[in-house]
């Protein structure tokens, strides 16, 4: 029994076969099982250890280098918030504390809800558009307290 | 939901080339990049539209005449470091793109990936035709998860029409790329470390030499580039090295990108010609500062030794002009400080980062950036010492040049550089005074 969809396990298939050396696509295997999974449970990294013929502790090796990677769950909207320079400069640390206060938690931890968890990170590649988040892999630019509202609210109607 | 960035339309100073398909949507697919002059360049090097291909030695011959020189950070001349691969041999080579932008004041690389993928595959692809390359991989940062969708698609159609794969359009050559996702580490944009993340390990760098053109990815000969190095590489094909060069200067050809953020009115990627005044940037086409009068620019990425705002003044944004003055142009990413920024408040935001992305094989890195994040945070509370300036120095020059890679340099650059030119802010931080900005927040809010 594989703890991936099909489709995905098919996937992962596709994408060791694609490399020189099927090692290659651990990292971002590592990453798409993530994203179907939430984060990293024991049995998902023993089931691509085995697809790739490595040892688990080889995988947990990788897994605890790379920082979006991460074997305990996050809230389903993971909110990373940027206070590098660029972000500092124009108010990224007011944001962070106030998405803080919004949701009533600390940095690395999840609502009770299980809705939203917060993570400060480093630069995202959004300095000229500054303060800058993503909750999940969706970008949100030019922040102040009113506009993170409206976008934390938003994810909560999505549910 | 996701937001992107807004393109205004180019600033008279500005000369587009890399950044031409900027907010064209024709761009998005291999009919409209076609429309818009693409695969131009790679026709004539491989000689598609009735004309002779081009020997390999002559696309480097054309590249080494641009004088362009690498955008990703250390600015090494691009035809140089194509020409150092082993001509024949037996091992497969490779050349690969870096797209891991995560220098912090750097965000340009995420423009050319979203809004003209296609010249970037273009490339690479001329890229290998030059050393004799058959597979390319573009190593994309884990956050840019829609940038790697848009560019999995623009392979999707380039293998479709025949622009990749076997026998690319008749021509007898053959080239591969795959795209390809990290997983969040800043240390993975150096390329040893790069070609370890992508061989599936920790991205931990290697010693050199022996340097990537003799053993890189798998140990085979290996051209690694940046982006925006890359994107530039059709154009300076098509329409010559001379032309390229003649928009920047001797020895810096070209425009080059610059990722202009902080405390300036018109954030903004602008491509500018090398040699381009600071001054201009900031008050021409950035607007002037926001919050206050200047105090500190960071020229080239967070890395990059700060000016302070009278250096900065008289600088010209070319590689060899800001080597001069002690820094480095880096990645373009100029970050504007105004005179409201504590400067040891914006030292210890630094060293957070780098004491977080050390990857902790090299031991003055590691502790030396652990240390110096401790000391600069009890410094900053007002918990300093008079002697803990220079222990700050006296760190971080035990951290420059003993480190596998520049990542040692890179925490330990900003730092000597900020405490040299701004020492009297640290020491009014002294005898239990609290910040002296800390009543009036230097940030400048969004408005
Ligand atoms: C710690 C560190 C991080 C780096 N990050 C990047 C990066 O994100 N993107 C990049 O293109 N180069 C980065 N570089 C520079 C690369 O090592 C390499 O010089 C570059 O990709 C070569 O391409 P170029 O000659 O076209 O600039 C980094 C270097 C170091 C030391
Ligand atoms: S510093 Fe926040 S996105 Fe670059």
């Amino acid at each position: 029994m594989s703890v991936f969809s099909p489709a995905t396990r098919d996937r992962f298939e596709r994408l060791a076969a694609s490399y020189p050396q099927p090692r290659s696509a651990l990292v971002p295997m590592l990453l798409y099982a993530q994203d179907e999974l939430g984060y990293l449970p024991p049995e998902a990294i023993a089931e691509i250890a085995a697809l790739l013929g490595e040892t688990e502790l080889a995988v947990r090796e990788v897994i605890g280098y790379y920082s979006m990677l991460r074997t305990a769950p996050a809230g389903r909207y993971h909110v990373q918030v940027c206070t590098n320079i660029s972000c500092m400069l124009r108010g990224g640390e007011e944001v962070l504390a106030h998405c803080q206060r919004r949701l009533g938690i600390h940095n690395r931890q999840t609502t009770p809800d299980g809705m939203f968890s917060i993570e400060e990170v480093e630069c995202m590649g959004a300095c000229a558009w500054a303060p800058a988040l993503q909750v999940n892999y969706d970008f949100h630019q030019e922040l102040d307290p009113a506009k993170v509202d409206e976008i934390l609210e938003k994810y909560r109607r999505q549910g | 939901m996701a937001e992107r960035p807004a393109y205004p339309a180019a600033h008279p100073a500005e000369v587009r080339v890399v950044s031409q398909r900027f907010g064209d949507p024709r761009a998005a697919t291999l009919a409209g990049y076609l429309d818009t002059g693409g695969y131009q360049a790679l026709g004539k090097a491989l000689g598609l539209n009735g004309g002779e291909a081009m020997a390999p030695e002559a696309i480097i011959e054309e590249v080494k005449k641009s004088s362009l020189r690498g955008r990703g950070g250390a600015g090494f001349p691009t035809g140089l470091k194509w020409s150092f691969i082993p001509k024949g041999g037996d091992k497969p080579k490779y050349v690969l793109c870096n797209a891991d932008e995560s220098e912090p004041g750097t965000c340009k690389d995420r423009l050319i990936l979203e809004h003209d993928p296609f010249a970037i595959i273009e490339g690479i692809t001329i890229a290998g035709r030059a050393i004799g390359a058959q597979r390319g991989f573009i190593y994309i940062r884990g956050e840019y998860r829609y940038v790697l969708d848009i560019m999995q698609r623009a392979l999707a159609e380039a293998y479709a029409a025949g622009y990749l794969g076997a026998n690319i359009r008749g021509s007898g050559f053959s080239f591969d790329i795959l795209a390809h996702t990290g997983a969040g580490a800043y240390e993975c944009g150096e390329e040893s470390a790069l070609m370890e993340s992508l061989e599936g390990k920790r991205g931990i760098p290697r010693l050199k030499p022996p340097f990537p053109a003799i053993s890189g990815l798998y140990g085979c000969p290996t051209v690694i580039n940046n982006v925006e190095t890359l994107a530039s590489v059709p154009p300076i094909i098509l329409r010559g090295g001379d032309w390229f060069l003649n928009i920047g200067l001797p020895k810096n050809g070209g425009p080059r990108l610059f990722s202009l953020s902080g405390q300036v009115q018109n954030r903004g990627v602008y491509e500018l010609p090398l040699g381009f005044p600071l001054r201009r940037l900031i008050e021409e086409v950035g607007g002037g500062v926001l919050g206050g009068s200047l105090k500190a620019v960071v020229p080239g990425g967070s890395s990059t030794p700060i000016f302070t705002a009278e250096e900065a003044l008289g600088l010209n944004l070319d590689y060899d002009s800001v080597g001069k003055a002690g820094s480095f142009l880096g990645s373009g990413g100029v970050v504007v400080i105004n005179d409201r920024t504590c400067m040891v408040r914006f030292a210890l935001r630094v060293m957070q980062f780098y004491r977080h992305e050390s990857c902790g094989w090299c031991v003055p890195c590691r502790e030396g950036t652990n240390w110096l994040q401790l000391a600069l945070t009890r410094f900053h509370r007002g918990d300093g010492r008079p002697e803990d300036v220079d222990l700050f120095t006296d760190v971080a020059q035990n951290i420059l040049g003993r480190t596998l890679c520049p990542l040692g340099d890179a925490a330990a650059m900003p730092i000597l550089s900020i405490v040299r030119k701004f020492r009297s802010e640290f020491e009014d931080h002294l005898h239990g005074r609290p910040c002296p900005f800390a009543a009036e927040s230097s940030a400048v809010p969004v408005a």
